[in-house]
């Protein structure tokens, strides 16, 4: 029996409240909207590169459950400063670590560790994956993205 | 509002609560190691040992292919799935239970008459008209044809308490509207609709209308001759039944000018390469082998509703959304949406700091199923601004510890959404 303080732990429960990074980037060079059409969460995310192809600034602003507005603001404070390949790679491991059942805590994510209880709620996934789509969305160009 | 469990006893309502959930197993399942309350009916209802049985026993005894074979087999099939008719004739009180069009669900049916019925009617300029509480299945078929032939689709607006403005429906019935397409009862809001009056001023203007009673069938009693509307159709999954069968009703004269909806066998008089005939209604809409145990399993669970008695259950689940809405209120920042005079079992709300997707997974713990979403109305929630909600809805075998339950579940989404 996995218990909801697994889930809801203090650590997204802040993050709720007071999203960090929760504001348009400007100027930003790549954009992208994300919907989750099953539960209506929405995010709107904007980012700017550096030379080096580094995220230099990343923020977001949207509607979402506790768990997708969580998300989404502790990925914008670990990806910024990555590469774009970097985040790629965190993208990777941090979907392991939320959907599979066998996955071990992955010191190398830091805080995203603290979502790992979402894979004990498959409907929930989504939710906790939806912002790291929409990075790559807007990495990719695409604009937006939806998570059927 | 007060009320007591001593006059609930009383009352009663002349409806055994605990005798009928003994007949729906699923319910004596606990969830998550809970009890489980079962609030989820406005999306699809538990199903009575009888219903599971009648399918069950339909494969094991005497299940063959209808309208075809000689043997006995088919012939029993066949004559418990035509058996279907009049009882779901009697169920709403249609004049002919040849106007009783058995299809996939709610959704097939207003697809049918959308296509066969409506769209060879229409020109550009010309109107379909809905109103704004209306399901995404009493949307979308009228877009795609509206957009096939240039007519529109126009709206007719609620009040912000979730009752439909009379006045502006009146309005937009216009020269130009062909059709008229209202839901009875809203799924999201609970709004019983006033039916007969918007069918009046339809006809009126010689405008026929459909009523989508998904939500109604299981609920109250319906008679299709008295509302006076031209095609209604409901669920069986809905009403305690299998899903993927459902039923429209139409007027006779509507369905056998009608064209057919779906090419294939059982819905043809002679075949030729040259040319087919049809065959009359029913038959005509009824392509292709359907779901015969299903259709079945329907019959047995509306026989089960009538059993019970359908004024008892309205009244029941009257009783239990007075004693919800006055438990509810009482939570800190709860806001409903969708509190008509009229209402039905349907109680949805939001929570001030508590996502509806949060709550459904923590009442989920709890073991109370309610629908957490935008409940297939989107523009609903666009108009009261929120982005989904979360939505109790009461069925026949709900009880009081069942909303006891949902307001112990809140109390717990307030310990982390405080």
């Amino acid at each position: 029996m996995s218990d909801l303080r697994e889930l809801y732990q203090e650590v997204i429960l802040d993050h709720n409240k007071q999203p960090r990074n929760f504001h348009g980037v400007d100027p930003h060079d790549h954009e992208a909207d994300g919907y989750n059409p099953l539960c209506g969460d929405k995010i709107h995310l904007e980012l700017r590169l550096d030379d080096g192809g580094r995220i230099e600034d990343i923020g977001f602003n949207g509607d979402g459950c506790a768990i997708s507005t969580a998300s989404a603001s502790i990925m914008t404070e670990v990806v910024k400063g990555k590469t774009v390949d970097e985040a790629r790679s965190m993208f990777d491991r941090f979907h392991y670590l939320v959907t599979d059942e066998s996955a071990q805590p992955d010191p190398s994510l830091g805080k995203l560790g603290v979502l790992a209880g979402v894979r004990d709620y498959p409907m929930r996934v989504k939710c906790a994956t939806l912002a790291w789509h929409t990075l790559q969305a807007a990495l990719e160009n695409k604009g937006e993205i939806s998570t059927e | 509002m007060s009320v007591t469990r001593e006059s609930e006893a009383l009352s009663g309502h002349g409806l055994d609560v605990a005798r009928i959930r003994a007949d729906f197993p699923v319910l004596h399942k606990p969830v998550n190691g809970k009890r489980l309350a079962f609030l989820d009916s406005g999306a699809s209802a538990q199903k009575p040992q009888c219903v599971i049985d009648a399918e069950r026993e339909c494969y094991e005894s005497y299940y063959a292919n209808i309208h075809r074979g000689v043997y006995q087999l088919s012939q029993r099939s066949t004559q418990a799935y035509e058996g279907v008719r009049p009882i779901v004739q009697r169920f709403i009180h249609a004049a002919d239970e040849r106007e009783i069009v058995f299809v996939r669900g709610a959704t097939e049916a207003i697809n049918l008459v959308a296509q066969s019925f409506v769209r060879p009617k229409l020109n550009p300029g010309d109107e379909i008209l809905i109103t704004e509480m209306e399901h995404h299945a009493n949307i979308v078929p009228w877009q795609m044809i509206a957009e096939e032939t240039g007519a529109k689709v126009v709206v007719a607006p609620i009040f912000d308490n979730g009752e439909l403005d009379m006045a502006a429906f009146r309005e937009r019935l216009t020269a130009r509207t062909r059709f008229v397409s209202v839901v009875h009862v809203s799924n999201t809001l609970g709004t019983i609709n006033p039916v007969e009056e918007i069918i009046t001023l339809a006809h009126e203007r010689d405008i026929p209308v459909l009523v989508d009673g998904a939500q109604s069938a299981p609920h109250m009693p319906v008679d299709v001759q008295a509302m006076g509307a031209d095609f209604y159709c409901f669920s069986a999954h809905k009403t305690y039944g299998p899903s993927g069968v459902g039923v429209l009703w139409g007027k006779l004269e509507h369905l056998e000018a009608m064209p057919p909806y779906q090419g294939g066998g059982d819905m043809i008089r002679t075949v030729s390469f040259e040319k087919t005939t049809y065959a009359a209604p029913p038959q005509r809409f009824e392509a292709g082998t359907p779901n015969i145990a299903g259709t079945i399993a329907l019959g047995t669970a509306l026989e089960y509703i009538e059993s019970v008695g359908r004024e008892a259950i309205s009244a029941h689940e009257h009783g239990l959304l007075e004693y919800g809405m006055e438990a509810l209120a009482e939570i800190d920042g709860m806001r409903f949406i969708g509190t008509a005079e009229h209402k039905a079992g349907v109680i949805s709300f939001v929570l001030e700091g508590a996502h509806p997707h949060d709550m459904g997974t923590i009442l989920d713990m709890e073991g109370i199923a309610v629908r957490a979403g935008h409940h297939c109305t989107q523009p609903l929630m666009t108009r009261y601004g929120v982005p989904a909600t979360v939505r109790a809805s009461f069925g026949m075998y709900n009880d009081r510890d069942d909303v006891d339950q949902l307001v112990g579940g809140l109390r717990r989404v307030k310990e982390f959404f405080g």
